[in-house]
């Protein structure tokens, strides 16, 4: 749910990384705090565990530039992956404006993306929203480890109909990141546009 | 697409937001007042703090009202509606407003929490009175005059040609 503030002339929108434990949901978010120019972006801010394992989420707020005299600003956050930490998960989709699943290419990780998935759609529908019906585009991380399976494979588990945007990446070299963080902007923008609320 | 209508801010809404929130600021002696909406948005500041980092303030303020409320839930109450967090200097008081709203007053020895209290329940009704109206004209909004409505594909284009 975008916050558009006549006032400062700023429209103000929530993406939100999810996917399974150490998929690279931080390391995404990491990426792209390093490779903004200082100006465009706030503190990055991660409420982590001793390990620096995601507790509650990361923080990372951008400017994007303006449109027809509006700031374009994207408050990104990710969730944390632990299935255990689900409690954590639907508070932080409240309000989201579109979501990036991070899905881990390891062939160890293929069911957890499976579940993470499936928790994704379970906690959307739990507040009212329906996948289909929000912005969202996959991100399949990690392409460059040499047990990382066919995107093919990937593809078959968690898009089958080919519907919705799909990036292959490494969030550590960089590779992908800012594509897919583009493509979900532009839907989320698209959206908007559409006044679809 | 969701369930709660888009939060939509006009100049008069934000001068009369403002208002009460610098009134506030000065009938409690707090440092600062912060309107925060539940995502984690800003929505308006007033007083002496303005030079800190805000944004962050307002991500980790709602961080932190989504994880009480998430407690409160498990312990079987509806919501923790007053928080506070007591500080060496400054203290943080915070309420929620209009069900969507969180109101943020920072204040030190100048002050005291009972004072804050009571000038916080005052300001709350005139703040919840407002948010109503524009949350009504959210919900009645059919979408049309919204900034977003006549720009085009170029415009997002252009947005991302780096």
């Amino acid at each position: 749910m975008a916050f558009i503030n006549y006032s400062a002339r700023e429209i103000n929108c929530k993406l939100v990384y999810y996917g399974p434990g150490l998929c690279g949901k931080t390391t995404n978010l990491k990426y792209i705090y390093e490779k903004t120019a200082g100006e465009a972006k706030g503190k990055m801010i991660s409420l982590a565990t001793e390990t620096e394992r995601t507790l509650f989420f990361d923080f990372l707020p951008l400017s994007l530039g303006e449109i027809r005299g509006f700031k374009t600003r994207f408050h990104l956050y990710t969730v944390p992956g632990q299935v255990f930490y689900d409690a954590s998960r639907k508070l932080i989709l409240k309000g989201v404006d579109g979501v990036v699943f991070v899905a881990d290419s390891q062939e160890e990780r293929y069911e957890a993306n499976i579940e993470s998935l499936d928790n994704l759609r379970g906690n959307l529908r739990e507040q009212g929203y329906h996948i289909d019906k929000i912005p969202w585009v996959l991100q399949y991380n990690k392409r460059d480890l040499p047990n990382s399976i066919p995107v093919e494979e990937l593809r078959e588990a968690l898009n089958p109909t080919g519907k919705i945007l799909d990036f292959e990446a490494s969030a550590q070299t960089g590779t992908g990141v800012f594509e897919t963080l583009k493509a979900l902007a532009k839907l989320v923008l698209t959206e908007l546009k559409r006044g679809n609320k | 697409m969701s369930l709660t209508p888009q939060l939509v801010l006009f100049e008069e809404d934000h001068k009369k937001l403002v208002a009460v929130s610098e009134r506030l600021t000065h009938d409690a002696n707090a440092k600062a007042v912060f309107l925060i909406d539940r995502n984690g948005q800003l929505v308006t500041e007033a007083g002496e703090l303005k030079g800190i980092d805000t944004t962050s303030l307002s991500s980790l303020v709602a961080g932190n009202v989504a994880a009480t409320t998430g407690l409160a839930k498990v312990i079987g109450e509806p919501d923790f509606p007053i928080h506070f967090h007591q500080g060496e200097r400054d203290n943080v008081h915070i309420t929620l407003v209009a069900q969507r709203i969180i109101m943020v007053v920072i204040f030190d020895d100048r002050s005291s929490l009972g004072l804050v209290r009571l000038r916080v329940k005052k300001a709350g009704q005139k703040l919840s009175q407002i948010f109503d109206e524009i949350f009504k004209r959210a919900e009645s909004d059919d979408g049309a005059d919204s900034p977003f409505a006549e720009i085009s594909e170029d415009d997002i284009d252009n947005l991302f040609s780096d």
